[in-house]
């Protein structure tokens, strides 16, 4: 009885078998030809010539030198925004105070700024024609067209990244358990340490992700700030704007097959931490 | 003392070294930035700033920036909301290879989704080849810009609706079936409405992040003047002819155009909430 009841009750709140049938054939087949192809195009352009071709494109020192400063902007960037978020996320929520919700407009700002409008931004602020700019020569610092410049405009896009992930997952939370370790006679730091941090982890690590796979590939901000200048101040997705210019269709999607590996280790690890730890993540999904 | 005004006592320390702290970034990475270009508008003055903009290359890029994001968004809503819930209630072989793959655009560099688009859709591409048959170009005509605006704002819609499907209670929509209500009519008057706050959270991000595309777009575009040139590209034309005048002329427009049209998209929210009975 119970059984019939049940499988009348899945019939009513489903689709029929043909319309389940279309529906699924007709998202994949649309998932092969707007995701899949552009992914395996990557790979294919890259090992045209060969594997021999596309490891020495690799190894130029053109190549080498945008990779290493690729790898050194993530690795500063990255941290910065993973302070910022942790600072951001204990103040916001832990503490009760005025404006909170324009607070956090702002840290989301950044998503719906052009990069190219972040770039022209961060020049006009930093640039030669500037206050700030003059002060910085007249100092012989340097920021736009210069290392500092990249680092900042990396910094600027992915933003909210680690804020965003972190917030939900600390409201949730709540604060009872930072209060007790308070009261049990720890100190501040040691509360952080040893409660929150444990608690976040995951969390953290979730947004160091996504932050990370967009900061090494990062185009428009430091496409603009960078001023382009070659073996200096291009990264990795500039140096392939360079070779693909340049007709260099090998090196470029060589270049471009080494960050493409990258979004396929970021993409699976993410997976990962989807997977074993729903349930911290599922507050930063609901959001 | 003066905190104390403004926010509730807390037991807990380090209000002060971490507001300190994200207040020191936020300021250099983004507020300080944003209010130079909103400042170098205000010392050109509306008039200046207005006859700057108003050109015929700049408003046929500002149009085709918007009309291109806002056709891509359309088109990544309703099949982010089909492929959401394709996702979450059927069962079928690759499924989760599928729904760890929606993210490929967020984990992908736009540069190389950019050279990627235009190697399978130029003349000579897989893509290319299959459908100059049929007069159809893609790569170098809007119709590219289309194609890699779709591909970056694909996972947006899915990822906001997803969650809320995987929530949705299956009672309301037996019930709906016992009250006689056929499938598509319990889908489109019960479920649609439901799903419609979170999807149009995933159109609005899907929105901004098109408008403001870069990397992605000018590989494919062609770059065309007054055809297939992008307000982003613009502003980076300014900029190397070291016209930051214009170049911040064109930002402030591509600024005060999305925040309306992200105001715009709140409000209906705002109002699609209320008719379902949320908030």
């Amino acid at each position: 009885m119970s059984d019939i009841t049940f499988i009348r009750a899945e019939s009513v709140t489903t689709e029929p078998r043909l319309a389940r049938g279309l529906l699924i054939g007709g998202t994949m087949a649309l998932i092969a030809v707007l995701l899949f192809a552009p992914l395996i195009a990557v790979f294919a352009e890259a090992l045209r010539q060969g594997w021999a071709a596309s490891l020495d494109a690799l190894a130029s020192p053109d190549a080498r030198s945008a990779i290493r400063l690729t790898l050194i902007v993530a690795a500063i960037a990255v941290p910065l925004n993973a302070v910022f978020g942790i600072a951001a996320a204990w103040a916001i929520t832990k503490f009760d105070f005025r404006g909170k919700a324009f607070l956090i407009t702002l840290i989301d700002l950044p998503f719906s700024v052009s990069p190219v409008v972040a770039g022209l931004a961060l020049v006009l602020l930093f640039g030669a024609h500037s206050t700030m700019g003059a002060w910085l020569i007249a100092n012989d610092l340097k920021i736009v067209f210069a290392f500092p410049g990249i680092v900042l405009a990396t910094m600027f896009v992915t933003f909210p990244f680690v804020a965003r992930e972190l917030i939900p997952v600390m409201i949730e939370q709540g604060r009872a358990e930072e209060e007790v370790a308070l009261t049990l006679g720890a100190s501040g730091w040691r509360v952080f340490f040893t409660v929150t941090l444990p608690n976040i982890r995951w969390a953290l690590l979730y947004g160091v992700l996504l932050c990370n796979a967009r900061a090494m590939g990062e185009f428009g901000a430091v496409a603009v700030i960078s001023g382009k200048i070659r073996g200096e101040t291009t990264t990795m997705p500039i140096m392939i704007e360079m070779l693909y210019n340049e007709y260099l269709s090998v090196a470029a999607f060589s270049l471009a097959a080494v960050l493409a590996l990258l979004a396929l280790v970021t993409l699976t690890l993410k997976s990962l931490l989807e997977w074993r730890h729903a349930d911290v993540l599922a507050a930063t999904r609901r959001h | 003392m003066r905190a104390s005004l403004l926010r509730s006592p807390s037991p807990l320390p380090g209000f002060g070294l971490s507001f300190g702290i994200m207040m020191a970034i936020l300021s250099i990475v983004v507020l300080l930035p944003l209010s130079a270009l909103l400042g170098r508008g205000l010392m050109i003055g509306p008039a200046d700033l207005w006859d700057m903009v108003n050109s015929r290359r700049i408003w046929s890029a500002l149009e085709l920036s918007f009309r291109a994001a806002l056709i891509a968004s359309v088109f990544n809503l309703v099949f982010g909301i089909v492929l959401a819930w394709v996702l979450v209630r059927y069962r079928f072989w690759g499924r989760k290879l599928v729904d760890a793959a929606v993210d490929l655009p967020f984990a992908l560099p736009t540069a190389v989704a950019g050279i990627s688009l235009t190697a399978l859709y130029a003349p000579n591409g897989v893509f290319g080849q299959a459908l100059a048959p049929l007069g159809i170009k893609v790569a170098y005509t809007e119709l590219g810009i289309w194609m890699a605006l779709i591909f970056i704002g694909l996972p947006f819609v899915v990822r906001t609706v997803q969650p809320v499907i995987e929530e949705l209670d299956r009672e309301v929509e037996e019930v709906s079936a016992t009250l006689g209500a056929r499938r598509t009519y319990t889908l489109r008057r019960v479920v649609l409405p439901t799903l419609a706050p979170a999807a149009l959270t995933g159109f609005a991000l899907a929105l901004a992040r098109s408008v403001g595309e870069y990397g992605s777009v000018i590989f494919i575009a062609g770059n065309i003047p007054n055809l297939t040139e992008i307000a982003p590209l613009l502003i980076v034309i300014r900029l190397e002819e070291y016209n930051y005048d214009a170049a911040a002329a064109i930002g402030i427009a591509m600024l005060l155009i999305s925040f309306a049209m992200l105001l715009a998209i709140n409000l209906i929210q705002i109002w699609s909430r209320r008719r379902i009975g949320l908030v």
